[in-house]
């Protein structure tokens, strides 16, 4: 369960982000969308204690992220490229996460091995760095670094994005089978609308920091979203 | 077209990243290159009187002359590390209707005005200008200068040509430690031998064609090479670098702080930056050498005292004080992951720990120049494992620069700011100061007493310092990630 209230952000003047009041029941599948400069990665940042809030607090699993550690050894994410550290190989990034995530190689592995297709082959063995890797494979790897370690609440920034046609079929596919599961909540956002409806049970719009939708995905959504963001 | 990219490239100077930094760094760096070129230039005009001083029975000329070689091959063998061929640059223009020929007599053209030439010429006009003092031909003298410019432009684009290959670099230091063990040992004298070849530059003006024309050669290869390479898969691509991965399984025996210790020494070996950090604070190791070697210095005992702090404290200031700068580019991710904080900074004093040991063995050799030498080393190691190694950890959560790690080090002023400055006082003034206090007021043995005694209360107290290090990186950490995020800054 993750809790937000009154939480605002904000720039000098500027209100990037303000919501009173926003419940995401665990075992959710909740997805973000909203333009460029609506809120969503400030807010995926507040609920990993990357920024300050303004005011108001978040708590996670009854944790209040920004007073507490505790939230971490429970929740994973993948926010952008600088979660990555470009002088690993994939593998050794993996390993790296598993360790922090108290996991050892054998556990990593056995998790891997279920992304065998998702991979295509272009992530594990290559005997590259991260960084040399392109930037929807370094996508890869993220993603999947991610959920590692068995964590309760996943958060992905953006994961469609920079993904080619059957990695994004096969990446919505891994988000269902882990919302399925019952105790995991995920967190996604994203710009292309029929993506967040095919996966998320939920979808909230956020436009200029604002909450202006709170939707429970049915067959209309999709053309409601469509509706309103055509303008 | 040339005027474009001039103007271009006047942009990318004044809008570069370096640039906008703070006005104390910027101001210092100021201070610090008018001061390089000021002792060039002393060095141009005084190199003349120390030559005729140092060699009464021949002519200046004649000496440099013979050192000539010794210049041209250290001068390629530096330039390696210092000057890349700035290639990226040009991505942009391969889809503009530009001609590739124009595309490479500019990149090889704009390395001509590198600093690096400067830099010789602030050494070598002065010395003109004292020879034509002296009596020297004018033609001659000018005529030389115009041969010492085209040797220093061949050397330009020789650099530029075996920049490439590690090999290059490891044949240029062979040949000159091969040349000067020849000398040095009187088997073959290599400055006997090259001494007319360089000293005919002089003495026959006609031979200024001869560096012109290698180095015309040499910039024609260059352009050769270069212009079939304009190509977004020949050189602009960076290269890929094979792994080579060692599962560095022995750290696995120091717990959690194992897995932070491995993610560092691969920090360091797989980064060009840290890398070329090692080398360096290995090669100081030699810097006892300048000073224990002459006699002025023999009694001069804070001058050993901040050899000692600074030649085992090396690598805990290059690597230290850009602790946690080093992870700078993946740090929120290490900030919202599982990550004891304390076990990510003891690995780092771990490391930094390591080095300093391995650094006062290194200078153990020089219990040759006396007993006080050692005593002072080590006196200053423990000071640096117990004090200087918390101090320098804390001092490292007031970095918010970020630093890529794939750049080469030299000149390179990335993740530096007044911090990098202010850091010198405690970890290098401070005990300096203890010492030289005690030295005066008791003597040698007492000082040495005073800065291991306060090391290995450090070194006691290390848990406790550690705790209100991590509590201070807690407290900066949202300032960190904001900074770190920045690049260009």
């Amino acid at each position: 369960m993750i809790i937000t209230q009154n939480l605002t952000k904000k720039y000098g003047k500027q209100t990037v982000l303000n919501i009173e009041h926003l419940e995401i029941p665990t075992g959710q599948s909740f997805g973000l969308v909203g333009n460029n400069g609506a809120g969503k990665t400030t807010f995926f940042s507040l609920l990993l204690d990357l920024i300050q809030p303004t005011s108001g607090h978040i708590d996670n699993n009854g944790v209040q992220v920004n007073t507490s550690e505790e939230w971490k050894p429970f929740t994973s994410s993948f926010i952008d490229e600088t979660f990555l550290i470009g002088y690993l190989t994939p593998e050794e990034y993996f390993y790296f996460i598993g360790d922090l995530r108290g996991q050892n190689k054998a556990d990593v592995d056995a998790l891997l091995a279920k992304f065998d297709d998702f991979f295509h082959g272009e992530i594990l063995g290559q005997k590259k760095y991260l960084r040399d890797l392109s930037k929807g494979n370094q996508k890869k790897a993220g993603i999947v670094a991610s959920f590692i370690g068995n964590p309760e609440v996943v958060i992905l920034d953006e994961p469609f994005a920079n993904l080619d046609p059957t990695t994004q079929i096969r990446l919505k596919g891994i988000i269902k089978d882990l919302a399925a599961k019952e105790n995991v909540t995920v967190l996604v956002s994203s710009h292309d609308l029929i993506h967040v409806t095919e996966v998320c049970e939920r979808i909230v719009v956020l436009n200029k920091g604002e909450m202006v939708k709170d939707i429970k995905t049915s067959t209309e959504t999709l053309k409601e979203l469509e509706t309103f963001f055509a303008g | 077209m040339f005027k474009k990219f001039a103007s271009l490239q006047w942009k990318s100077f004044f809008r570069s990243p370096n640039f906008g930094k703070s006005l104390a760094v910027k101001i210092l760096m100021g201070f610090f290159a008018v001061y390089m070129l000021i002792v060039l230039a002393a060095m141009g005009v005084a190199s003349y009187f120390i030559l005729k001083d140092i060699f009464p029975d021949q002519s200046p000329m004649w000496s440099i002359s013979q050192y000539m070689i010794y210049w041209i091959l250290i001068e390629l063998f530096f330039r390696y590390f210092m000057q890349k061929l700035p290639v990226m640059d040009i991505k942009p223009f391969l889809t503009t209707p530009v001609k590739k020929s124009t595309i490479a007599h500019y990149i090889l053209g704009r390395s001509a005005a590198s600093i690096y030439n400067l830099l010789s010429l602030f050494f070598f006009v002065p010395f003109c200008i004292v020879l034509l003092f002296q009596g020297y031909s004018f033609l001659n003298v000018s005529l030389w200068l115009v041969s010492i410019i085209a040797i220093v432009l061949g050397i330009n684009y020789i650099n530029l040509l075996i920049n490439k290959s590690d090999k290059a670099l490891i044949a240029l230091g062979t040949i000159i430690a091969v040349l000067y063990g020849l000398d040095y040992f009187g088997l073959f004298s290599v400055k006997d031998f090259f001494a007319p070849i360089f000293h005919a530059l002089y003495a026959y003006p006609i031979t200024v064609l001869v560096p012109i024309a290698l180095a015309v050669l040499i910039y024609y290869l260059n352009y050769k090479y270069l212009h079939n390479k304009i190509y977004l898969d020949a050189s602009l691509k960076p290269k890929n670098v094979q792994v080579n991965t060692s599962d560095l399984a022995w750290t696995k025996k120091l717990g959690d702080m194992g897995t932070f210790l491995q993610l560092d020494l691969k920090m360091i070996w797989r980064n060009k930056r840290t890398k070329s950090q090692v080398w360096i604070s290995l090669l100081f190791v030699f810097y006892g050498l300048i000073f224990y070697t002459q006699d002025i210095y023999a009694e001069m005992m804070p001058m050993k005292a901040f050899l000692g702090v600074f030649m085992t404290g090396i690598f805990l200031s290059n690597f230290g004080q850009f602790i946690p700068a080093w992870d700078s580019s993946y740090y929120s991710m290490m900030m919202s992951q599982n990550i004891p904080l304390r076990k990510y900074l003891e690995s780092k004093a771990l490391l930094i720990s390591v080095s300093v040991v391995f650094m006062f063995l290194l200078t153990i050799p020089y219990v040759y120049f006396g007993w006080e030498a050692l005593a002072i080393n080590f006196g200053c190691a423990l000071y640096n494992l117990g004090v200087n190694i918390p101090v320098i950890l804390f001092f490292g959560s007031f970095n918010k620069k970020r630093i890529e790690l794939d750049q080469s080090p030299f000149g390179n002023m990335q993740g530096t700011s007044a911090n990098q400055f202010l850091i010198m006082l405690p970890v290098l003034i401070v005990p300096i100061l203890i010492f030289t206090l005690f030295y005066y007021l008791i003597s040698v043995e007492a000082a040495v007493i005073v800065l291991s005694v306060m090391g290995i209360a450090g070194l006691a107290m290390r848990n406790f310092l550690l705790d209100k290090v991590t509590q201070q990186y807690r407290k900066k950490k949202y300032g960190m990630i904001a900074g770190f995020k920045q690049k260009n800054s």
